[in-house]
């Protein structure tokens, strides 16, 4: 049968009473900036319908996830808040007490708080808390720009997530993570002449399908299978993909630095390395393999409790296969020796020949910086070490005094210019002590911190923010827990369907497409966050007019759409011209360390101090982290390690150690006693289609399908423990303790547990103590705070440890009573 | 007799789910009420000496309900049905039972669907 579609329609257009909005979408809700096409079915009166997949799309080709097509269901929930709101500091806590104010109230509420504070404390005193996955915390330059506090805050310890990977990526090939070529910004896709399926993709610490990670439109993976790529998965727990892998490796979590550092040794002491590559490109090959050396096949299966023969086998089936890709994922930022991981990742890649060739992993392009004003774009070649100067803008508007200012600059200086704002554990000791100074004012945006999503220990920084903010704003789409907890202003912001904005993928690293959200309808009185962004710019500037570095936000975007055209578009297009196309390719350039367009002096190699592939890494070395990759037992390991760092010659983590110590002696158990008591190795974050991070708890027809918050287990483990498949449990250790509901899954390994992520309750009560249940289902609660590598990176999400209570009661949720709650549309 | 079919490539199916909240949101089917729904076999350990994998037995194979009508409205006017349309593993297909019969000789691992006259 042949069958209509609307190939080849314009960004709008008629369908019958509707009037449809093609649009390529990036949050709210949040998602990671793939950009799915999308068309937005608007009737008469100005109403959103429905949503389909928009068959343009050269990536998605019509294709959509459960949660945008449950966009309605967000978008009219009957628990949004699409009006400011106001609450007195005292009423803090309380849901009921909040009362709709204006805009300009808000606004006048906010300025003056912040003079006030400011005046007392500082510009530092103020911290803007962002998360991740919203459109709102790409413009974090934006933000900087019009406080001018180098306290931005992304409280994940250890920046827990893509960052490791970003700052390891820098740090050996002077350039951003490096991702799987799936054919995304060639004319052709897949059937492109300049593209190669990749013989082998090894999955590793990735699970790409149910959350698109970091913009990498995870079905691509199912696209290249249909092609004849084969899989390899690395991963404990046997996931779908694993199921069509023609491998697996089931190591023991935290342990995937002995497994990148063994097969490297394979791979070079059985001659599989391209000699052309290493001789003409790299740096420290013979110290690297000198120390990958020490790693043997034999010991490293060992440690991560594998069969040798898998390592070997993975080893040469990628040397071999040409050409090859390895996509590597969260689990190496939710590690303390992650970045080794990575470290040894990114030398797989070079020392096989796969690095920037079709359906190898490819480099991204320097962002040019024409039109910005960072001192990178200003700076020349020598400076220019900064790939995302798009994003670095407000950080560079402060004087070098300010930016030190940071909190954790004196600890982490590489982590703080990296991520431009604060180290995360730093923020959460000052918040606690009020050491080197007091954080009194707080920006709540577009970040659940308390809820399991981000935050280690969340209920330390409950206590702490509550204690130590004076006045705080949110900007959502909802009320979270969060918000609830500690703000004083709430702004509604506005969803996807809602404003024009322009999409970046992954995050600008990589970046294939860039995508257009079209607006297609308008709904009470939100606005987007960019929209807020310059009407906060604007109260800046009118309060400090002879100050050029106060008015500077609000004279360069008077309009957010200013933003999009200089700032994200970077002065190359206008919105209004792009917007037609909904989504367009950059071009798409391979072997780029052949020729020049890795380096802003257009010279052939690479953006680091040698100018080559760093596998003996001069600013690790500078920064005080061992050049070479090493791997040692995880923190809170079920195995004490046979030799200390020292005695292995490793520089492990110089800076925090004595702190490190204090954690531990605090909570009084040592090695051993923690082993017997919380035998259980925790990984936290388990994934599911139905929400994004903290995101998407109130969609009916969303929480239908993942009602409760579920503790995976292995049958053998549950037996024993006397737990039976739907029981409600109780993980606990020494940091805290959250409730699930056991699925016994024989794919999860003897001795793990797999909690989900980012559970909150919203049918249950919102004010404080329970602040929507939040606390009911807090994994991170299990995860410790400090427990980073010598950079400050990388945390233990996914190798905590833990022990496993069976419970009598059942708290699920009354789906019925939820649907009524939450169910019926405004 | 059937007319239409739906077509499952059930070695790519993922189990998104999309096809069932497409097809909740396309029929305003309330909670509790479905109008096709992911089964989930598995995952159990097999015993298979050629499967050089995880020896896992784990598919996801949508299975259209009783509610089902295949879409009859946007097929009158020439559309695929919304489970089709959204699918993210692209694995369903909808023509006529002729047509589907003759794409499923092409491979194993398939399962076809007639679900209405």
């Amino acid at each position: 049968m042949e069958f209509k579609n609307d190939l080849g329609k314009p960004w709008k257009f008629q369908d019958g009473d509707f009037t449809v909005v093609r649009s390529s979408v990036w949050s709210p809700p949040g998602c990671h900036p793939v950009g799915c096409g999308i068309k937005i079915y608007v009737d008469k009166d100005g109403r959103l319908d429905h949503i389909e997949g928009d068959e343009n799309d050269p990536i998605t080709h019509g294709r959509l996830c459960p949660r945008c097509l449950a966009l309605k269901d967000y978008v009219y929930n009957p628990s949004r808040v699409v009006y400011p709101m106001r609450r007195a500091k005292e009423e803090r806590g309380n849901a009921d007490a909040w009362e709709r104010c204006t805009w300009d109230e808000a606004l006048d509420l906010i300025m003056d708080n912040w003079k006030r504070l400011t005046e007392q404390h500082g510009r530092e005193t103020m911290a803007i808390f962002v998360g991740t996955g919203r459109d709102g915390m790409l413009s974090q330059d934006f933000q900087l720009s019009i406080f001018r506090t180098p306290n931005l805050a992304y409280t994940q310890s250890g920046y827990a997530c893509y960052q490791p990977r970003m700052t390891a990526s820098n740090m050996v090939l002077g350039a951003l993570y490096p991702e799987l070529d799936y054919a995304g910004g060639l004319p052709g896709g897949y059937d492109d002449p300049q593209y190669q399926v990749p013989e082998l993709m090894i999955l590793w610490g990735k699970m790409p399908l149910a959350s698109n990670p970091d913009g990498f439109f995870g079905h691509s993976v199912i696209d290249l299978m249909k092609r004849g790529a084969k899989l390899v998965t690395i991963d404990p727990r046997v996931n779908w993909l694993a199921t069509r892998s023609v491998v697996q490796l089931r190591l023991r979590n935290g342990t995937d630095a002995a497994l990148a550092m063994a097969l490297c040794n394979i791979i070079i002491s059985e001659d599989l390395y391209d000699h052309d590559f290493v001789e003409r490109w790299c740096y420290g090959f013979d110290e690297f393999a000198e120390r990958v050396a020490y790693m043997t096949p034999e010991n490293a299966a060992k440690i991560c409790e594998i069969p040798v023969e898998d390592i070997y086998r993975v080893a040469r089936m990628y040397a071999a296969a040409k050409p090859a890709s390895i996509a590597w994922g969260l689990a190496f930022d939710q590690n303390t020796n992650g970045m080794q991981a990575g470290h040894c990742v990114l030398s797989m890649i070079c020392l096989t020949g796969n690095l920037d060739v079709p359906g190898g992993n490819v480099v991204a392009d320097l962002s040019m910086p024409e039109d910005l004003t960072s001192e990178a774009a200003a700076g020349g070649a020598e400076d220019f070490n900064d790939t995302r100067s798009f994003i670095t803008e407000g950080w560079y508007q402060m004087t070098e005094e300010e930016r030190g200012k940071a909190l954790g600059m004196d600890k982490y200086p590489l982590y703080c210019n990296q991520i431009t704002g604060a180290q995360a554990d730093c923020v959460l000791d000052a918040l606690e002590t009020e050491e080197p100074y007091p954080v009194r004012m707080a920006w709540v945006a577009n970040s659940n911190l308390i809820a399991p999503t981000n935050s280690a220990e969340p209920t330390r920084w409950h206590a702490a923010m509550v204690k130590s903010i004076e006045f705080a704003f949110g900007t959502d789409c909802f009320i979270t827990p969060t918000i609830q907890a500690v703000c004083d202003v709430f702004l509604p912001i506005t969803t996807v369907a809602e404003h024009d904005g322009v999409n970046r993928t992954h995050y600008g690293a990589a970046s294939i497409t860039t995508g257009c959200g079209n607006k297609a309808v308008t709904v009470g009185e939100a606005k987007c966050d960019l929209e807020i962004y310059c009407l906060l710019a604007e109260r800046m500037a009118a309060m400090f007019p002879d100050d050029p570095k106060a008015c500077f936000a609000h004279e360069k975007y008077p309009d957010y759409h200013d933003y999009l055209n200089k700032n994200r578009l970077e002065g190359r297009h206008d919105f209004e011209d792009v917007k037609q196309l909904v989504k367009f390719k950059r071009a798409v350039y391979y072997r780029k360390y052949e020729t020049g367009k890795l380096r802003p002096d257009g010279q052939p190699g690479f953006l680091t101090p040698t100018g080559r592939v760093e596998l003996w890494s001069s600013q690790y070395n500078d920064n005080g982290m061992d050049p070479l990759p090493y791997y040692y037992e995880p923190d809170l390991s079920p195995r004490i390690p046979e030799k200390t760092a020292e005695d292995l010659n490793l520089k492990k983590n110089p800076r925090i150690s004595d702190e490190l110590d204090a954690k531990w002696h605090e909570r009084d158990l040592s090695h051993e006693e923690i082993i017997e008591k919380y035998p259980f190795i925790l990984s936290t974050g388990h994934r599911r289609y139905s929400s994004f991070h903290s995101e998407h708890r109130q969609i009916a027809v969303l929480r239908e399908i993942d009602p409760n918050p579920m503790l995976e287990i292995n049958p053998a483990d549950a037996e024993r423990l006397g737990l039976a498949d739907g029981q409600w449990c109780e993980i606990e250790n020494m940091f805290g303790k959250a409730k699930y509901k056991a699925r016994l899954m024989p794919t999860i390994k003897q001795g793990h547990v797999e909690a989900d992520h980012g559970w909150w309750f919203p049918e249950q009560d919102g004010s404080e103590p329970s602040l929507f249940g939040v606390w009911q289902s807090n994994c991170n609660d299990l995860v410790p705070m400090h427990h980073n590598n010598a950079l400050g990176f990388g945390a233990p999400y996914k190798s905590a440890c833990c022990n496993v209570v069976p419970l009598k009661e059942s708290y699920d949720v009354d789906m019925n009573a939820f649907a009524e709650k939450f169910g019926k549309l405004v | 007799m059937p007319k239409y079919a739906l077509l499952i490539d059930y070695e790519y199916c993922t189990g998104c789910q999309s096809c069932e909240v497409a097809c909740k949101e396309e029929h305003n089917f309330p909670v509790g009420k479905w109008g096709i729904r992911v089964l989930d076999e598995g995952p159990w350990q097999k015993d298979d000496a050629k499967d050089e994998g995880s020896c896992f037995n784990w598919n996801k194979i949508p299975v259209p309900t009783d509610l089902c009508d295949l879409c009859a409205s946007r097929v009158e006017d020439g559309r695929e049905p919304v489970c089709v349309h959204n699918c993210l593993g692209d694995c369903m297909r909808f023509g006529t039972v002729e047509e589907m019969a003759a794409e499923l000789a092409r491979k194993p691992k398939q399962v076809l669907w007639a679900p209405t006259d």
